[in-house]
């Protein structure tokens, strides 16, 4: 099958620093890859040129056989790509439906600026679809609760569930695990992975902890300097010699502490 | 929905009692209403997170362009008017708005303040325009008909009446769209709602149209009903004037704008009349009183159908 989203030669520097150079890549459709590599080097700045945040210097980004590359991170999310972000980024005083329901129309919603007038936000389809996504990402006990005084495993989800009311084929999640604690870490691992399953979602996540990468990835990818140095199943990637060295540490035991927080 | 028939109940009886209440509140209530579509309009930007200081600029352009049409042509149409004023300030609003709408908070409310500020200037300048005595409009006629004294206050209120229930349903409306229903999230987090894949410069950038648009009319309105323009309705105490009974009204319903309007009208006429030196004071006093006691504005007495309030954490 082909690949759903192919990146060649990507390049991103600013001014001498050279944030990210030379990665290309195939991911093929519903493949889950997990990106792993030490702070700075490259991850974030990967993401954000494939959401459109940052536009490369050089390369080409090409999404179900369109080419993407630079577009305004507005267009790259109605053609199918959204992300989530390592601080989980919500509407604090609204309550976790309403949350949903906003994100449900936006994604439902024409790209017109009157019909955008003239729609109303709650509509049948629009709150049948928020429903779901709580439903799916398992947030229902907070449905009417305020989104700041949720704790913070429940921001995570809720985050990602607002990306995935827009029905896209490849979802990017900025380390979705950051600043949840040890023991909740593993069971949200668990509703997101599940639920982006069903929904058929191609998964690109950035993660420092080495067991939740081996469980959930099919495919890892290392960065270290700004480039991808193995690709390749979570065995073979995480026993590479170089990825030891530079990334996971000589003894890999599953639960080794993870790395936390990137710039 | 009970929201839209304690409007239509409201709209109705105001209709019908108009003709036996005095004069003076019928014209004090001609004018609070024309206001009120200006705090109508302010309410729309304050849910973004919005306040400006400059709303008067709207108002006079509205009020301007209608004394100039009547004045140049003849036309003293009340419908027509309404509609030359809110299209007046609808243009300006939408060229202002190409600047306005990429600034924020206190960079907004002094920009906008600035703007209003300019047109101030040029009409003070403006020798054809009455400088700073501006120039008398001729009194309204509609469809024909030409009322005079008392008939012609009853016919000003009745038009503003249904200008307001016209704009108290089409404000409604926006305010469950997804342009108008996204304000909250946009004041709660931009980043997010550009996510989402839409633009919130483009989203504001209608509010303030439409914000311009309802300033207009109410200028008009007001232009209207004094008879009068001048370039004090683009000043700066003009534009704090609305912003003054946009936080006393507070920006949780349409409804709130028309009875907080009304009710700085009334407490300013009693004021004047009780302390005419310093009557400042009472209105300050009110003010303080409504932060301090009505957070949330006289509208929150009103409640605000169909929203509960969410719930605590528990």
């Amino acid at each position: 099958m082909s690949a759903i989203l192919s990146v060649e030669a990507l390049e991103k520097s600013f001014g001498s620093l050279v944030a990210a150079r030379d990665i290309s890549l195939d991911v093929p459709p519903e493949q889950t890859i997990g990106i792993i590599g030490a702070n700075g080097a490259g991850k974030t700045t990967f993401i954000n040129m494939i959401t459109g945040h940052l536009r490369p210097s050089k390369g080409r980004i090409r999404f179900e056989d369109r080419d993407i590359t630079g577009r305004p991170s507005r267009e790259i999310t109605r053609l199918g790509i959204s992300r989530s972000f390592q601080v989980a980024q919500i509407f604090p005083s609204l309550t976790v439906f309403e949350n949903v329901c906003a994100a449900a129309a936006v994604a439902r919603g024409s790209a017109s600026a009157v019909r955008q007038a003239a729609t109303p936000l709650r509509s049948d389809a629009t709150m049948a679809e928020a429903e779901a996504v709580i439903a799916l990402f398992q947030i229902a006990r907070y449905r009417d609760s305020r989104a700041a005084t949720l704790p913070q495993g429940a921001r995570k989800l809720l985050d990602i569930g607002m990306a995935v009311t827009a029905w896209p084929r490849l979802l990017l999640l900025d380390e979705p695990t950051s600043g949840i604690s040890i023991e909740e870490k593993f069971d949200i691992m668990e509703v997101v992975m599940t639920a982006l399953k069903q929904r058929r979602i191609t998964v690109l996540f950035v993660e420092h902890d080495m067991e939740i990468v081996s469980r959930h990835a099919d495919r890892v990818l290392a960065f270290h300097d700004g480039t991808v140095i193995a690709d390749g199943p979570p065995e073979s990637t995480l026993g590479d010699a170089r990825v030891q060295a530079l990334i996971v540490g000589t003894r890999l035991t599953l639960g080794a502490p993870a790395q936390a927080g990137d710039a | 929905m009970p929201t839209h028939l304690t409007g239509a109940l409201a709209f109705l009886v105001l209709a019908a009692i108009a003709p036996v209440l005095p004069a003076w509140l019928v014209s004090l209530a001609t004018i609070s209403l024309a206001n009120a579509l200006v705090v109508l309009g302010l309410i729309v930007m304050w849910r973004a997170g919005l306040v400006s200081f400059g709303q008067a600029l709207y108002y006079a352009a509205g009020a301007y362009a209608v004394a100039l049409l009547s004045r140049s042509t003849g036309i003293t149409d009340g419908f027509l008017m309404v509609i030359v004023g809110a299209a007046a300030a609808t243009v300006v609003a939408f060229v202002t708005g190409f600047l306005l709408a990429r600034y924020r908070e206190i960079f907004f409310a002094m920009l906008s303040l600035a703007l209003s500020m300019i047109l101030y200037g040029v009409l003070v300048k403006s020798e054809t325009l009455g400088s700073t005595d501006g120039f008398n409009v001729a009194p309204a006629t509609f469809l024909g008909y030409a009322p005079h004294g008392r008939a012609l206050g009853l016919a000003l209120f009745w038009l503003v009446l249904g200008v307001c229930a016209l704009a108290a349903l089409a404000i409604g409306a926006y305010f469950r769209s997804v342009a108008g229903a996204l304000a909250l999230p946009i004041r709660d987090n931009e980043i997010r709602v550009e996510f989402l894949g839409i633009s919130v410069n483009r989203l504001i950038h209608v509010k303030l149209a439409i914000a311009g648009a309802l300033g207009g009319a109410g200028g008009a309105l007001a232009a209207l009903a004094i008879s009068h323009v001048d370039p004090e309705m683009a000043y700066w105490t003009t534009s704090g004037g609305f912003v003054f009974v946009t936080i006393l009204a507070g920006a949780g319903s349409v409804a709130a704008a028309f009875v907080g309007s009304f009710v700085f009208q009334l407490v300013r006429s009693i004021a004047v009349d009780l302390l005419p030196a310093t009557w400042q004071m009472i209105l300050g006093a009110v003010l303080l009183l409504t932060i301090l006691f009505l957070p949330d504005g006289l509208g929150s007495v009103l409640a605000w159908p169909g929203r509960k309030r969410p719930e605590r954490p528990s």
